[in-house]
């Protein structure tokens, strides 16, 4: 099962045994794509500019704002120049030697598949390149050119966004080296999206640089993979769907953090938790940042993927054939769903190749303990059992586990911990999460009273969520297969059809929380069949399910996976049965309140649930399924209309669980 | 009388142009005046090069004959041993590759390569450097041959299968006709590569059970009354180039099948000097019809490059292009009038007017029918006086990209030449390993300089640059003229003269390259040609995408060495352009290397239509192309031509199931 996945190396080695000045000003003369014509920057806006879709587009906003096509052409420039890259070797090096002293003061390793790195550098020579890493720190994109200037290969450019224009400086830096700045919403400007579409596929085109953007949109603050989004990937398919190019590279890029920066960060911000004060100023907190041990990295450069082999025998590219290409056309439904269904692959392509460490196989099992009201902790020893015995589940199911087997478990287990040290505490042999810690670290010298319940609740919640994003790490390997125990465990009977629709009800109803490829409902369903047989939890015939006497301990462990889920998604349902009138801005606040005061009477188990990202996929599925609606435009925007009939009915089947 | 159906091949055959022929060099090309007295010597030395190519006398004054029939009783007949096309076509021609038999490529004891014959201009001379050019660019091995087996052999025929009732009442009727196993089989394919490649390797599958040679229209309309009423299967027959698996027997026919063989029916009828046109029978090939005409001072200028042997039915079935369509048109321009012999009766129009508007224009139904719906049997076409001056150019371009521009540039200007030809680099390259031996030290120091002109000092990259090629046509004052103008257009492009020399060589490599396929193929390299039409602004797109494919596929296939993935553009268009591919590669190590060959080229004409190609420019439908004619056509179009079938032939007696 397990698929062989190249070996690393880790490259801050090197950096630690040589100059990181000499390093920085090497001769640097990376592979190009075969059909490049070189070009400067200034020629590629000109490009851009003069380019028959974009004259097109301005021609058409001229005549509908009774403009001339000079003002609008204007416009077109000022928009480009606000958003292009202006890739410098110069701005590369000081950045290669800054990183290098960085990196090596923050992580005890950078590991990269050095095969991989291979591949790609084949990949940039013959077709143009599309990088897709996955998403979870601001780190990512300085560390993927980082890796890429370090093997000699391209430097891509990369897609951010407009957030960090606001850091005049910074902003300026990472423009030059090789980020290009798109707004996060441009709804219908039609000229700016000509610009922007226009502008990176030119640069893909012309083999200009590999073009970087990250599938999810933004940083996943839960470590769980986003649902992508499908505007850029499909602005860079378009070229191939139109001829314009023989093929063009995908590669997944999986980026896996030991210890993520914005651990607290995020949880803090899932939490509508203002930052803590700090009195101190932001240089104090990026030393204190700089003291800290953040393991290491591991890089995992996939397996190119050709759009053209995706597209085969599923896109009729003959259907551009009728319509001059520089007509912007909205895409039709089959390449929309083809766009859709590539982007998921991708993604779990990224997962797939996701290094997971001890610790995230910890974090399940220190937050079950917690979840099941144990005060005492969870001793050593057992703990480091529990954790080998998830380590060869979660090896069956096929995941990249990054667990030292040459030295003794408990070994493992302890370094494991005292690297997250900030977030458990050990006494007398037993372990558990530090909740009570993060209170009194926090306001020193103050007496435990000044705090009221509710901030104390958030201030464990800040631990749990932080220690939730480590546990999400490896929700991707058990997902299928506690979909089917879930189903199974509620389900009144062994019959292998009933199991199945429980199944495809839990999955439809999380379709938003997890990646769950869209109609994919019967080859996930087979697939957690065949993991669970597989392993001998179960045994299936034509007609039944039956769990065997050793299958018990992991439907109970898969189950209980799913539960935090389950009663998130039943209580956001029981919230909107008791409102009358909500909007869709009031819906956050109002639901975590409900949460906070129904954690505190005690009547929810998981505190996780006080995460906003999980009560926004949450009311995404309930509209998506329908029992909520969005009111767009009038007086009512944003109001959400409440179908109380089916929302009781969801919350009932839920609770079932 | 018919419809020859496979006609037109363009790239895989001979150009019969005058100056591809040995005596022909010094020919129109270089005449200066323009007094009606140059132009008879033009007409005579004409007459003399088609002498020393068919080396027999010509008869002055054939070029019209009476117009009744030759078919009663007369099977030596005289005419028609003037003609190019003899009845039994294994007295010239190969029974199982391109061409005259006494012309071919082969490597001579000193392991070079050389053209035999006497019929070309390239016949008895040496290529030197053809053999370095096929090892480096295929890894070909003079030590690895696969010779052809050398003769037919008939016992490996089926016995014809014969429809008694049909054959009696035929015999009565006077028209010649064989069941003989090498007539057969001679009209059992064209020149497709799995046919020839079947053929070299003796295989030989179901053939048409008789050949029938009528002589003029009357004898079709006999035979084709018969064949309805006993109920026999009949495929015209015209010159045998058809590249679209046209002229293979369906192997779910079982009703015995007759060729009719078109190529008795060549002469022509009348010359109309008042309106420049002639009314000619249908089976005269290409060559003939020229000749013909220029005894009397006229062309038809429809030179598709397989005119050597193709035919006017065919022409008309297939919807044929000519390489100087620029001032000709293509055979739907040249078209006056149409008669066809369907088991319906006869289709013709009543009058020869210019354009009418009287319905949908029935010659289009006819006009690449692929002799699906019955045989074309005369036809009326203009004609042009012959033209005064013919001057050959080429441009040399750094890349492919400015030349495509430039040829659309041209095209935009609508002053395309007689005809304008762009190469890529590979057919640049292979243009220049086709270089006989240079006799003079003095040329190939010329030669030397001018590589170094365009390479080193203008800087243009050996790899990438492109050449096109250029034919101009018409009065001397005006070529000039006209050449001037298309000179300063490719000079905006990049583009620097390159001499009338490489203009030559590239028109010559057309009609050399179907002899040099069986070259090929006598050392494990097999290749052949397709055709798109293509709009514009996808023409960059779809030549780099299906050369792509191509190489991809070939990879994937399993084929060890790299393959020849080439392209050319061949005609401009206000429009578009038909863009030409060219695809060998060296089989060794392969066990089925045609169905490799095939799905191959499956591949490519799958990315052909992806880019916004067409099914076909000329090469036709056939049988090749069938699987995707509904996309092409819709539906309903389907529906439509199916329609006029079931009521053409509603018993499919024209059966070759081309088309749809």
């Amino acid at each position: 099962m397990l698929k062989k996945r190249d070996d690393f190396e880790d490259i801050l080695e090197e950096r630690r045994n040589s100059s990181d000045l000499r390093y920085a000003l090497k001769c640097y003369t990376p592979v190009l794509y075969k059909g490049l014509t070189p070009c400067k920057v200034s020629e590629l806006k000109q490009m851009v500019l003069q380019s028959d879709q974009l004259g097109y587009v301005i021609t058409q906003v001229s005549k509908e704002k009774g403009m001339t096509t000079d003002e609008v052409t204007g416009e077109a420039a000022a928009i480009l120049e606000e958003m292009a890259q202006r890739l410098q070797l110069s701005t590369v090096r000081f950045f290669a030697f800054t990183l290098s002293k960085v990196f090596k003061t923050l992580f005890r390793s950078i590991c990269v598949n050095e095969e991989g790195l291979q591949r790609l550098q084949q990949a940039i020579h013959n077709h143009p390149v599309v990088l897709l890493p996955s998403h979870r720190s601001y780190m990512d994109f300085l560390l993927m050119s980082y890796i890429l200037y370090t093997y000699d290969l391209a430097l891509p450019v990369i897609a951010a966004g407009m957030d960090f224009m606001g850091m005049k400086v910074v902003g300026e830096m990472l423009r030059m080296s090789g980020a290009f700045f798109i707004r996060r919403s441009f709804g219908g400007d039609k000229l700016y999206w000509a610009v922007f579409s226009e502008y990176v596929k030119i640069m893909l085109k012309n083999g200009y640089a590999p073009v970087e953007f990250f599938l999810e949109g933004t940083r996943s603050r839960t470590a769980k993979s986003l649902t992508p989004k499908l505007g850029l990937l499909n602005i860079v398919m378009d070229p191939f769907l139109k001829g314009e190019v023989f093929d063009i590279s995908l590669v997944p890029v999986s980026i896996s953090y030991e210890r993520t920066l914005e651990e607290a960060l995020y949880a803090r911000e899932l939490l509508g938790v203002p930052k803590p004060k700090e009195s101190t100023s932001g240089l104090f907190k990026a030393r204190k940042i700089l003291s800290e041990d953040y393991g290491s990295i591991h890089v995992y450069f996939g397996q190119p993927v050709s759009v053209r082999s995706l597209a085969e025998s599923r896109v009729n590219r003959s259907q551009f054939n009728l319509i001059p290409r520089h007509i912007p056309t909205r895409p039709s439904e089959e390449i929309l769903s083809f766009v859709n269904d590539s982007a998921y692959r991708l993604v779990r392509a990224q997962e797939e190749n996701m290094v997971l460490k001890p610790w995230v196989l910890l974090a399940f099992v220190l937050l079950q303990k917690q979840a099941a009201e144990d005060k005492q902790g969870t001793a050593l020893d057992e703990l480091t059992e529990q954790a080998v015995w998830l380590r060869d589940l979660s090896r069956h199911y096929g995941a990249f586990l990054h667990w030292p087997d040459h030295i003794p478990p408990s070994e493992v287990v302890s370094s494991s911990l005292s690297l997250h040290r900030g977030l458990v505490r050990i006494s007398e042999g037993r372990v558990q999460l530090a909740l009570e810690q993060v209170g009194g670290q926090q306001v020193p010298g103050e007496t435990r009273s000044a705090i009221t319940p509710e901030e104390e609740l958030l201030n464990q919640a800040v631990v749990i969520l932080s220690c939730v994003s480590y546990r999400n790490q490896a929700l991707n390997i058990f997902i299928r297969p506690a979909l089917l125990a879930s189903a199974i465990h509620t389900a009144a009977s062994n019959r292998k059809q009933e199991i199945y629709n429980g199944f495809s009800f839990l999955r439809n109803m999380f379709s938003n929380e997890f990646i769950l490829c869209p109609g994919a409902t019967v080859q996930d369903f087979e697939e957690a069949c065949y993991l669970l047989v597989k392993t001998g939890a179960l045994q299936i015939n034509q007609q039944e399910v039956l769990i065997t006497e050793r299958g018990h301990r992991t439907l109970a462990f898969l189950t209980s996976v799913l539960d935090p889920f389950l009663q998130g998604y039943q209580v956001v349902c029981r919230f909107l049965c008791e409102e009358d009138c909500l909007t869709e801005k009031q819906f956050i606040p109002a639901v975590r309140k409900f949460i906070i005061k129904h954690l505190l009477t005690g009547r929810l188990r998981y505190i996780e649930v006080l995460s906003s990202d999980l009560q926004k996929n949450a009311l995404a599925a309930l509209i998506r399924l329908g029992a909520v609606q969005k009111i767009k435009g009038g007086e009512e925007q944003g109001t959400l209309k409440l179908n109380k009939v089916m929302l009781n009915s969801l919350e009932d089947t839920l609770g079932k669980k | 009388m018919c419809h020859t159906f496979p006609a037109l091949t363009s790239d895989r055959s001979s150009r019969i142009c005058s100056l591809l022929y040995k005596h022909g060099s010094s020919m129109a090309s270089n005449s200066s005046g323009s007094d009606s007295s140059d132009r008879q010597r033009i007409a005579q030395q004409r007459l003399s090069v088609i002498a020393g190519h068919l080396q027999r006398p010509v008869e002055g004054n054939s070029g019209i004959l009476a117009a009744e029939c030759k078919a009663q009783g007369d099977k030596l007949d005289v005419s028609s041993e003037r003609r190019t096309v003899p009845r039994r076509r294994q007295e010239i021609m190969k029974w199982n590759g391109w061409g005259y038999s006494d012309s071919k490529f082969l490597y001579n004891k000193k392991g070079q390569a050389e053209f035999t014959g006497k019929r070309y201009r390239l016949s008895g001379m040496i290529i030197p450097g053809l053999r370095e050019w096929m090892e480096s660019t295929f890894g070909a091995n003079l030590q690895h041959k696969t010779p052809a087996a050398p003769i037919l052999n008939s016992s490996a025929v089926q016995p014809p299968t014969l429809n008694e009732a049909f054959l009696k009442e035929l015999k009565s009727t006077g028209i010649p006709f064989s069941h003989d196993a090498e007539d057969r089989v001679f009209r059992s394919h064209g020149h497709c590569l799995h046919e020839i490649f079947a053929l070299r390797e003796g295989k030989i599958g179901r053939v048409p059970d008789l050949v029938v040679w009528p002589n003029c229209h009357n004898d079709v309309v006999k035979i084709v009354e018969l064949a309805c009423k006993h109920n026999v299967c009949l495929m015209p027959y015209g010159g045998g180039t058809s590249v679209s698996s046209a002229l293979e027997c369906p192997p779910e026919e079982t009703r015995s099948i007759v060729s009719l063989d078109t190529s008795q029916m060549n002469r022509i009828l009348w010359i109309d000097e008042k309106n420049l046109t002639a009314h000619v029978e249908a089976g005269i090939v290409g060559q003939d019809l020229e000749r013909l005409l220029n005894e009397s001072g006229y062309c038809t200028g429809h030179e598709p490059d397989s005119m050597e042997f193709s035919s006017l039915g065919g022409w008309v079935a297939t919807r044929a292009s000519g390489m100087k369509k620029n001032i000709y048109g293509n055979i739907e321009d040249l078209v006056v009038h149409i008669k066809m012999v369907t088991p319906q009766g006869v289709i013709e129009k009543s009058c020869q007017g210019p354009r009418m508007s009287t319905g949908p224009d029935v010659h289009h139904f006819i006009m690449g029918s692929e002799g699906t719906l019955g045989v074309v049997t005369e036809v009326t076409m203009k004609i042009r006086p012959m033209p005064e001056y013919q001057k050959y150019g080429s441009v040399v371009f750094p890349n492919f990209e400015m030349g495509v521009a430039c040829l659309r540039e041209v095209a935009r200007q609508r002053c395309a030449p007689a005809s304008i030809r762009l190469m890529d680099n590979e057919q640049f390259k292979f243009g220049h390993a086709l270089k006989p031996q240079v006799s003079s030290i003095f040329t190939s120091f010329l030669d030397g300089l001018k590589k170094f002109y365009i390479t080193k000092f203008k800087g243009f990259d050996p790899n990438r640059l492109c050449v096109a090629t250029l034919l101009f046509e018409g009065d001397r004052e005006k070529v000039l003229q006209h050449e001037k103008q298309v000179y300063d257009i490719a000079a905006k492009f990049g583009g620097l003269a390159a001499g009338e020399d490489n203009g030559q060589r590239g028109y010559m490599l057309t009609f050399v390259i179907a002899y040099l396929r069986d070259l090929g193929m006598d050392y494990y390299v097999i290749g052949e040609s397709f055709e798109t039409s293509v709009p514009w602004d996808r023409v960059l797109d779809i030549c780099r995408n299906v050369k792509a494919r191509i190489v991809r596929e070939c990879k994937d296939k399993g084929v060890q060495f790299p393959p020849l993935s080439t392209c050319r553009v061949t005609q401009t268009y206000d429009a578009g352009a038909c863009v030409y591919f060219y695809f060998a590669f060296n089989y060794r190590g392969l066990s089925d290397p045609v169905h490799v060959y095939e799905q191959v080229e499956h591949a490519a004409r799958e990315e052909i239509l992806a880019n916004g190609g067409s099914l076909s420019h000329h090469h036709g439908v056939g049988k090749l192309r069938k699987e995707w004619m509904r996309e092409t056509i819709s539906s309903v179009g389907m529906g439509m031509l199916k329609s006029v079938k079931d009521y053409v032939d509603p018993n499919n007696i024209f059966g070759n199931r081309n088309l749809l």
